[in-house]
């Protein structure tokens, strides 16, 4: 058996290393031997998933849609034991400038739209779904542009959002999509002018990252992880500031009821197949 | 605002603001937390708001803040208040008070976790450890720093105005030369007296923030003794003129001092105050109006550095008598290392005193000037013999300890 729980976890930026560093002193000084790897991509993260070289990931929603067909494909299983509060129930926005004469969804006919990178399933996949459902599809009723950024992050790093965003204030496009939260960050950080942004529609709920646990990882380290990780206080002092990085006041136990749409999405858009192979040509 | 809610509290309905047309993009959480803080822990609050995406923005709001939100059939929010914004501040720690005069005011440690802290402010717990190196209150302290630091504002002068560098005067050359030569040895030791307090400036923890200031405003005074000296050195014309080995290796030993009480007993107490006397000379004896008048305004200023290395000292010496067996050791080590390297008072310094001091090249005044610089000399010896007994030290090892002080006056 072994005694270090090794977790996986995507180096979308370099306050990752802080992070993981600091959860693993916190974890020794409760006696839990934790080492974590770092990938550059989700998508190496998950198949390591499968090849035991790594005990628990923290996945995207979209790794964790992947990992769950993977499993599913090899008579498998895998699970998400926890989550952040911040995880539960966001949604995405699709936001015009004021006063663009866009209010409605027929509106955007033959405009030009702006989405974050390829696999980001905040600014990207759950955007595209929501349009299609609206009976707009990207190429024959309008032109998608993507701000990419760090494809293989899935969506993690912001910057592809904040891009859009600029150009949308710039007028390079007429609508951009983004997570709620962000939209809130930029009208608060001024990167959208306060009132000069309205927002044309609102995706319905999703959930975001969680800790995926791979086929066969040692039960008895799993729990002692999500203990000591439900155990984590936002009062504790040495807690916080590991907390504050990582954007939650509390670890919840993981559900994997929030994900149906970017199921929906994933299929609808071809990004994987049922086994969770990569499909979309043009995703590096 | 006093008024908060705009329906009053009843079991029927929870509290309600109405944010009106404002956004969370203009500051609308600002109303919201302010309601919250009226709402128990796990209560409710009702907002009403017509701002245009007010829905998606409450929700991502609250879940940044850990509240929780749902909407009711009018549209209103329901905000749960959770329980992490007063989560924060258990544990945090009240570090001293801001009124250095008020009991426990000033830690005798200061903690590393307080950092830059306003002295009096109240910290978090969980932040990071400075270290600041001198984080104990007998290591820096003085009482007096709080008024010497208040002086030291009110006597700032500006080097452009506080001199007339117009004043008309032609010196013969060779007294010019000897000016430019007695300048070039004050830069050399003002740019000293400028890193001494900086270096130390940067380890003082600014809990001991009166220090800290005197200090600033210490650094800032040499730079302008620097700056006039610097523009009386070239006011004819002429490049600074010489600097000797022995000058700059009696000047090293006090910037490489790493204690701070040892660096202010020598600087100020020994260094700073044999330069009031030579500051003086030169207010008298300087052959033109400008030095006279530049020698004036620093010695001013160096009067204050002295008094506070005096008070720093007369409050440490009498809680650690010890601590002057260790000053008179620091003392001797500078003799001994300086008297092997051959440091001193250049000749070039010695003889620019003298000429300066006799103002044109006769014997007569030749001999004046010899005899004003001697003058000086026993006045400077005799300074430091008076402080070094203010200090504590008995008659003959004052007397002692006072000639040992290097030839460089500094
Ligand atoms: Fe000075
Ligand atoms: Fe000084």
């Amino acid at each position: 058996m072994p005694e270090t729980l090794l977790m996986g976890a995507v180096a979308y930026a370099p306050k990752v290393v802080t992070i993981w560093e600091g959860f693993k002193a916190y974890f020794a000084e409760r006696g839990l031997a934790f080492d974590y790897v770092l990938y550059s991509n989700y998508e190496r993260q998950v198949e390591a998933q499968f090849e035991g070289a790594i005990h628990v990931a923290w996945n995207s929603p979209l790794a964790w849609v992947r990992a769950e067909r993977m499993a599913r494909a090899r008579g498998v299983a895998v699970s998400a034991v926890a989550m952040r509060d911040t995880d539960r129930d966001l949604s995405s926005l699709i936001v015009v400038r004021a006063g663009a004469g866009i209010e409605s969804f027929a509106d955007l006919r033959g405009r030009t739209v702006g989405f974050g990178a390829v696999d980001s399933p905040q600014a990207t996949l759950i955007p595209l779904e929501h349009l299609s459902r609206h009976g707009l599809q990207a190429g024959r009723d309008f032109t998608a542009r993507r701000f990419d950024q760090l494809g293989g992050k899935h969506g993690d790093h912001i910057g592809g959002e904040r891009d859009a965003a600029l150009a949308l204030t710039r007028g390079e496009i007429d609508a951009a999509c983004m997570i709620d939260s962000n939209h809130l960050a930029f009208t608060t950080e001024g990167i959208l002018p306060a009132g000069g942004t309205r927002i044309l529609a609102q995706t319905d709920a999703y959930d975001h990252c969680n800790f995926t646990v791979s086929p066969g990882a040692p039960t008895e380290l799993v729990d002692r992880f999500v203990e000591l990780l439900l155990a984590m206080s936002w009062d504790d002092p040495a807690a916080r500031p590991l907390m504050e990085l990582e954007g939650l006041k509390q670890w919840l136990p993981g559900r994997t009821t929030g994900y149906a749409l970017l199921e929906r999405a994933v299929d609808e858009q071809g990004f994987y197949d049922a086994d969770g192979r990569i499909l979309a040509a043009d995703y590096r | 605002m006093n008024r908060v809610f705009t329906t009053p509290m009843d079991a029927s309905s929870p509290p309600t603001i109405d944010s009106e047309a404002l956004g969370f993009d203009r500051g609308a959480h600002l109303l919201v937390k302010h309601a919250l803080a009226g709402v128990a822990v796990g209560s409710t609050l009702r907002v009403v708001s017509k701002a245009p995406g007010f829905r998606a923005h409450v929700v991502a709001w609250c879940r940044s803040q850990g509240h929780g939100v749902s909407f009711d059939e009018a549209g209103r929010a329901l905000i749960v208040r959770g329980g992490y914004q007063t989560g924060r501040w258990r544990g945090a720690e009240r570090s001293g008070r801001s009124d250095p005069r008020s009991p426990d005011a000033v830690a005798e440690q200061a903690k590393a976790s307080w950092g830059l802290a306003a002295r009096g402010s109240t910290v978090e717990a969980g932040g990071p450890e400075w270290d600041f190196a001198l984080d104990r209150k007998h290591e820096v302290w003085a009482d007096e720093a709080v008024d010497l630091y208040r002086q030291a504002l009110a006597a700032q002068w500006d080097p452009e105005t506080a001199a007339d560098w117009n004043a008309p005067f032609e010196l013969p050359d060779e007294v010019e030369d000897a000016v430019v030569q007695v300048m070039t040895y004050l830069i050399e030791n003002e740019n000293a007296a400028l890193l001494v307090p900086a270096r130390f400036l940067g380890r003082i923890h600014p809990h001991y923030r009166e220090i800290m200031q005197l200090l600033a405003i210490q650094v800032a005074d040499e730079a302008r003794h620097v700056d006039v000296f610097t523009r009386r050195a070239r006011l004819k014309g002429r490049e600074p003129a010489l600097s000797t080995v022995g000058g700059q290796l009696s000047l090293k030993t006090l910037v490489d001092e790493p204690d701070f009480s040892v660096a202010a007993f020598l600087l100020s107490v020994l260094g700073e105050g044999t330069f009031v006397n030579l500051l003086n000379f030169l207010h008298v004896h300087a052959p033109d109006p400008v030095t006279r008048r530049i020698a004036r305004l620093a010695a001013r200023d160096e009067a204050r550095h002295v008094a506070f290395g005096m008070a720093h000292l007369s409050r440490r010496l009498n809680s650690e008598p010890e601590l002057r067996a260790r000053l008179a050791n620091a003392i001797e080590l500078r003799h001994d290392t300086l008297s092997a390297g051959g440091a001193g008072l250049n000749e070039e310094v010695f003889d620019a005193l003298v000429l300066l001091a006799a103002g044109e090249w006769t014997p007569a005044a030749i001999a004046a000037g010899f005899e004003r610089v001697q003058a000086l000399q026993s006045e400077m010896a005799e300074g430091r013999r008076l402080r070094l007994c203010r200090l504590g030290f008995d008659e003959p090892e004052a007397e002692r300890l006072a000639s040992l002080h290097t030839r460089n006056f500094m």
